[in-house]
C-alpha cells in the first residue's frame, strides 16, 4: 500500500537519508529498527508530509503522496504517532482526542472512533477531563497513539512508543499495538526496542546512517547473527 | 453543552448591555467628568486591542509585538475615508479594519514562519516602519498628523464594537478554528501531524487580530479627531502586550481585567508619566514571581466562577469547555 522509491532528505547540509526504498504491504506490521540517528524519524516524518524528499517518490495506494501537504496526507488515511509523545499538555485528554479528529467533519463517525478509542485505552477514559499534561508518562503515549487513531488511518506512523516507558508498559503497548493492527490498521512502527519489535512484526528494515542495510521478515532477522549482535545484545 | 453555551451567551448580552446602560447615563447625566470619560473611552479601545492581540499571542503562542502599527493602518486609512473621500463613518472605520486586516495577512504570511523571538523582532520592526512610512506621506499630514477628522466615535458606538469585538473573539476561540490555533500553541508539530495546517491558522489569527486593531485605530482617530504618528509607537504595542500578560494569555477575561487595570494605572500617574513604565515594569516583576501565568491564567471568568460553584475541581474540565 505504501511504496518508497529513493528518498534523499537533508537538514541543511547533512545528507540524512540517503536513497530509501521501502515499501509497507496492507495488514502487515512493518518495522524500521536501527541506532539513534540511523534516520527512523527522519523516515516517518517524510511519509507524513513534515519533511520533503529532494529526488524520488512515495506512493500510497498507488497515488503519489510526497509533493502533498501534511494535511492532505492526513485526511488520505497516513497518521503520524510523533516521537516524544507530543501531546497537546493544557488541553484534556477528551480534547486531545478531538483534535486528532480534525481532519474529519462527521460528527456522528467521530464518536464512534472515539469510543473505540476508549475501549482500547480504558484508562483514558477514566482521565477524560483530565489536563493531558498531568497524565504519566504511560497514559501520555497511550493518548499519543489514541489521538493518531483518531483520523481512523489505515495506516498508522508509530514513532518510539516505547520510550521512556517502564519494562510493563512497554509490554502493554505493544499489546495494544497488536490489536490496532487485529482491527485492520497497517502500523509501519519505529523502535529503539528492536527485540520486542521484531517480535510483534512481519517485515523489519534495519536502518543504518541513513540507508537500508538490512531487510527481510521479521523472524529471519531476529535470528540473523549480524542483526543479534548489533541490536539484540548477542 | 451547546445550550449552556448559548444561555452563557445571552447573560454575557445582558450583562453588557446593563454595563452600557450604567455608564450611557453617567456619561449623558455629566455624572462622570471630562477625565472619567475619557478613560472610559479608553478602556474600550484598550479592551478591544488587548482582547485581540490574546488572539495572536495567548491563543496561538505566537509573539507580536507590532499591534500598534495595525491600529495606526486603521486610524489612518478611516480617516483619509471620512476626510478625502467623504464616507459614512460606519463605511470608513469598516474600511479602517478591513485594510489593517489586509495587511495583517500580508505581513503574516511570511513572517509567521519565524518562531519565538524572531518573530517578535520582526513583528516589532514591521510595526515601526508602518508608522515611519506614515510619518514620511506628507498627504496625510506626516510628522504633525491628521487633524480636523470628524469626532464621530460616541459612546454607544464604542461599546458596541468592544462587544461585537469580544463576541467574535470569544466565539472563534470555542470554535474549530480556535482549537486548532491552541493547538499549534500546544505542539505545533503534533499539531501538523494532526493535520492541521499550522501555518495557515497562525495567519487567520494574525488576520483576525490585525483587523480588530484597525478597528480599534479607526475609533480611536475618530473619537480624538487627530492621528499622529506618534500615537502608534512602539510603546504602545508593548502597552498593550503588558495588559494581555498581566490578565493571562489565552483568557478573554484577562485581556478585559488588564485592559481596565493599566488604563487605570496609566490615568492615576497621569501627573508623573516618567514614572509610568517603572510602575509597568514592576508591576510585570511582582506578577512573574507570585502569579507566573497571569491574573487568570488561560481561564476564564465565567469557568472559574462556575467551577467555584460546582464545588472543587471535579467539574473542572466539563466547565473549562463551558467559558
Amino acid at each position: 500500500m505504501l511504496e518508497l522509491k529513493d528518498i534523499n532528505v537533508y537538514y541543511g547540509a547533512i545528507h540524512a537519508l540517503k536513497g530509501i526504498n521501502l515499501s509497507v504491504e496492507e495488514g502487515q506490521i512493518v518495522s524500521l529498527i536501527g541506532a539513534n540517528g540511523a534516520g527512523k524519524t527522519t523516515t516517518l516524518r517524510t511519509i507524513s508530509g513534515l519533511l520533503r524528499s529532494k529526488t524520488g517518490g512515495i506512493t500510497f495506494f498507488d497515488e503519489p503522496l510526497h509533493k502533498k501537504n501534511a494535511e492532505y496526507i492526513v485526511c488520505k488515511g497516513i497518521s503520524h504517532c510523533p516521537e516524544g509523545r507530543r501531546i497537546f499538555a493544557n488541553m484534556t485528554v477528551s480534547e486531545n482526542l478531538e483534535m486528532g479528529a480534525f481532519t474529519r467533519k462527521d460528527k456522528k463517525e467521530i464518536a464512534a472512533t472515539l469510543k473505540m478509542v476508549y475501549e482500547h485505552f480504558p484508562r483514558l477514559k477514566e482521565r477524560i477531563s483530565q489536563m493531558a499534561g498531568t497524565l504519566s508518562g504511560g497514559e501520555q503515549q497511550m493518548l499519543a497513539m489514541g489521538r493518531a487513531l483518531m483520523s481512523r488511518p489505515k495506516l498508522l506512523l508509530l514513532d518510539e512508543p516505547s520510550m521512556g516507558l517502564a519494562p510493563i508498559l512497554v509490554k502493554e503497548i505493544f499489546n495494544i499495538i497488536k490489536e490496532i493492527h487485529d482491527m485492520g490498521t497497517t502500523v509501519l512502527l519505529v523502535e529503539q526496542n528492536a527485540r520486542m519489535a521484531l517480535s510483534i512484526s512481519d517485515y523489519a528494515y534495519v536502518l543504518e546512517t541513513g540507508t537500508i542495510s538490512l531487510q527481510g521478515e521479521a523472524r529471519t532477522l531476529a535470528e540473523s547473527e549480524d542483526v543479534k549482535k548489533a541490536y539484540l545484545g548477542g | 453543552m451547546i445550550k449552556q453555551l448559548r444561555k452563557q451567551d445571552v447573560i454575557f448580552l445582558l450583562l453588557s448591555l446593563v454595563i452600557f446602560a450604567v455608564f450611557q447615563f453617567l456619561m449623558s447625566e455629566r455624572i462622570l467628568t471630562s477625565f472619567w470619560r475619557l478613560n472610559v473611552t479608553v478602556i474600550c479601545l484598550n479592551i478591544i486591542l488587548a482582547s485581540s492581540l490574546n488572539l495572536i499571542n495567548g491563543v496561538t503562542g505566537q509573539f507580536s509585538l507590532g499591534h500598534a502599527g495595525f491600529m495606526a493602518i486603521g486610524a489612518y486609512v478611516s480617516a483619509v475615508c471620512t476626510m478625502f473621500f467623504h464616507l459614512p463613518f460606519i463605511c470608513s472605520i469598516l474600511a479602517g479594519a478591513a485594510a489593517a486586516g489586509v495587511l495583517g495577512f500580508c505581513i503574516g504570511t511570511p513572517t509567521l514562519r519565524l518562531q519565538g523571538d524572531y518573530l517578535a523582532i520582526a513583528t516589532l520592526g514591521m510595526g515601526e516602519i508602518i508608522r515611519i512610512c506614515i510619518l514620511n506621506i506628507p498627504q496625510v499630514g506626516g510628522a504633525s498628523g491628521m487633524s480636523g477628522i470628524p469626532t464621530e466615535t460616541t459612546f454607544p458606538w464604542l461599546f458596541g464594537c468592544m462587544i461585537v469585538t469580544l463576541f467574535v473573539l470569544k466565539n472563534i476561540i470555542n470554535s474549530n478554528q480556535g482549537r486548532a490555533c491552541l493547538s499549534v500553541r500546544e505542539n505545533a508539530i503534533a499539531a501538523e501531524a494532526m493535520g492541521i495546517n499550522t501555518t495557515a491558522f497562525k495567519v487567520f489569527a494574525f488576520t483576525v487580530a490585525s483587523m480588530f486593531a484597525g478597528l480599534a485605530g479607526a475609533l480611536f482617530s475618530h473619537y480624538f479627531g487627530i492621528a499622529h504618528p506618534s500615537s502608534f509607537t512602539f510603546m504602545r504595542s508593548f502597552d498593550i502586550m503588558t495588559m494581555v500578560v498581566l490578565g493571562g494569555l489565552g483568557s478573554l477575561s484577562g485581556s478585559i481585567v488588564g485592559a481596565v487595570l493599566l488604563t487605570f494605572i496609566a490615568a492615576a500617574m497621569q501627573s508623573y508619566p516618567e514614572y509610568r513604565m517603572i510602575v509597568y515594569a514592576l508591576l510585570l516583576i511582582i506578577l512573574m514571581l507570585y502569579r507566573p501565568n497571569g491574573i487568570f491564567g488561560d481561564k476564564e471568568l465565567a469557568s472559574v466562577i462556575l467551577s467555584k460553584w460546582k464545588k472543587g475541581g471535579e467539574n473542572d474540565g466539563t466547565t473549562a469547555e463551558n467559558k
